[in-house]
């Protein structure tokens, strides 16, 4: 059940372009929209890959709420006030960039598919799977990262009410 | 292979041929409707010969000519190709949503079982979700695009809005899919086709009628309209995220509105109204709990089910057009402390409820 080649290539070539659009744009509203485009993109090979539980997540949750507050957030801050390019951070983060590129590289080409990949029964990918795993097999680590996202939102809430 | 793609095919233009007409008609119930409601007249100046048709050729031939014939207006401060693109992505979710949505059982022809919905996929509702959560787009980018902060505080209110009646929405539905137990809008609809004790159609709301509440309710939000049209208040904001657009492209913002109502109507009646179903009527005739059994040919079981899925999303989206005129429009403070301190817990509680039910009752 490996997916078809051609629809593969269009959506990596597109992924790309877009990905690469998220950080070459000048405009911050535009590498937003890009991001969203790469996110869309994601969401569809999952679908490929015959995951739709998580590729309908991924636009929902990605596409559809986070994106959402970024560009919310980008309108009411205007960005272009924060301006400010080739500081000497600009020097670190380029070979920091280029550093962990090289080691993906190293990692992606050092990395054999599976001889023989187990063929996806009916159910792969299914609510009642995914839930299945979820509550069972996983479910403390589950747990753990809705109590941190609890955290983190009581966190926001506290700073934001802090009396100055 | 070519039949099937036919077949598809076939559905898919049935289904947007419809939304959009509904959506066409209901542009007219608005403006007929809001006229008779507030003892006015309404559009009645363009006619063909002296043929007026109730306001028909005004709203249905004179209005998208003139929206089309108009200058597309551009701000030049703005940015061109978001300000083109933000009209499509406010009325490609409206649109793409209904492909979930079954108007009626399965059609058996010779050997192949057509399913009356164009597409089935088991994470039905949640495409629902993803496709609505895109739709905040269309107004953001609109807003944003056209660099005026009208429309801009249009932007921010509309996303800020969206954003916490989506929350409210998906866990209503909570409730229903723990009753029927499916994400497949289809299995949702051939569930509500059983009894309860014997005489009660299981539809949803019959068993989640405050998930019913929440979700009309959050509905109403998500498209946008009277009591939660903040997000273009005519009296704050002039005409809030959609003040930079004229003709085709206001055209697009305009029946995208619609489209959202015929969906959202869809959606009601799928989830908590039976979609198709029709009391007592199983895929062989009708059986009756008193007794009755009447038997009638498929195609004919077919045709009653989509016309009770059309009455049903009808009767819906003019509930949706009446309240616009019936209430007035809240303060953006009290949109936000009803969606997040008001209908979140209530939709949690119903979750609980439900919860504790199930379980009572196995």
């Amino acid at each position: 059940m490996a997916p078809p080649l051609i629809p593969f290539f269009v959506l990596a070539f597109l992924l790309v372009i877009t990905s690469l659009m998220v950080v070459f744009q000048r405009n911050v509203v535009h590498s937003a929209l890009s991001l969203v485009a790469a996110l869309f993109l994601i969401a569809l090979f999952f679908i490929m890959l015959h995951a739709p539980m998580v590729g309908v997540l991924q636009i929902l949750i990605y596409a559809g709420a986070i994106m959402v507050l970024f560009l919310f957030v980008i309108m009411l801050l205007n960005p272009a006030a924060l301006e400010q390019r080739r500081g000497v951070w600009w020097w670190f983060g380029t070979v920091a960039a280029l550093i962990l590129g090289g080691l993906l590289v190293a990692v992606m080409t050092g990395t054999e598919p599976p001889p023989d990949p187990a063929a996806a029964t009916a159910l792969f990918g299914s609510p009642e799977m995914l839930a299945k795993s979820l509550f069972t097999d996983f479910v403390l680590p589950f747990e753990i990262a809705s109590i941190l996202l609890l955290v983190a939102i009581v966190g926001a809430v506290v700073l934001a009410k802090r009396e100055p | 292979m070519i039949v099937d793609i036919g077949i598809i095919a076939l559905k898919a233009f049935l289904v947007l041929f419809m939304v959009l007409n509904l959506a066409g008609i209901l542009g007219w119930v608005e403006r007929k409707g809001s006229a008779l409601i507030q003892d006015r007249i309404g559009a009645n100046r363009a006619s063909i010969f002296g043929f007026a048709g109730m306001g028909l050729v005004n709203t249905l031939i004179a209005d998208p000519l003139k929206f089309l014939t108009k200058e597309d207006f551009i701000p030049p401060a703005g940015d061109k190709f978001l300000h083109t693109l933000a009209p499509c992505m406010a009325f490609f979710p409206a649109l793409v949503t209904f492909a979930v949505i079954p108007f009626g059982d399965v059609l058996v022809i010779g050997d192949r079982v057509i399913n009356l919905q164009v597409a089935n996929i088991n994470v039905g509702i949640l495409y629902i979700f993803a496709m609505a959560s895109l739709g905040v787009y269309g107004i953001v980018i609109g807003a944003w695009a056209s660099n005026n902060k009208f429309s801009l505080l249009g932007g921010v209110r509309g996303s800020a809005q969206m954003i916490s009646y989506e929350v409210a929405m998906g866990l209503s539905v909570i409730g229903i899919l723990m009753v029927y137990g499916t994400l497949e809008l289809q299995e949702i609809a051939r569930a509500q086709g059983e009894l309860l004790w014997g005489w009660l159609p299981r539809w949803g709301v019959f068993l989640q009628p405050l998930a019913f509440l929440l979700f009309f309710v959050a509905a109403v939000a998500e498209t946008k309209r009277i009591p939660f049209d903040l997000p273009e208040g005519e009296s704050e904001l002039v005409a809030g995220y959609h003040v930079e657009y004229s003709g085709g492209k206001f055209l697009m913002f305009f029946a995208g509105e619609f489209a959202e109502i015929v969906t959202a109507a869809g959606l009601i009646t799928t989830l908590f109204f039976g979609g198709w179903q029709v009391p007592y009527l199983m895929r062989d005739g009708f059986h009756f709990p008193w007794g009755g059994v009447r038997l009638m040919h498929q195609w004919a079981v077919a045709l009653l089910q989509v016309v009770a899925f059309t009455v049903k999303v009808v009767f819906f989206c003019w509930l949706q057009i009446s309240l616009r005129w019936t209430v007035p429009r809240f303060r953006y403070d009290q949109v936000m402390r009803l969606g997040w301190k008001m209908m979140l817990p209530l939709a949690l509680l119903n979750v609980a409820i439900t919860a504790i039910v199930i379980i009572a009752v196995q």
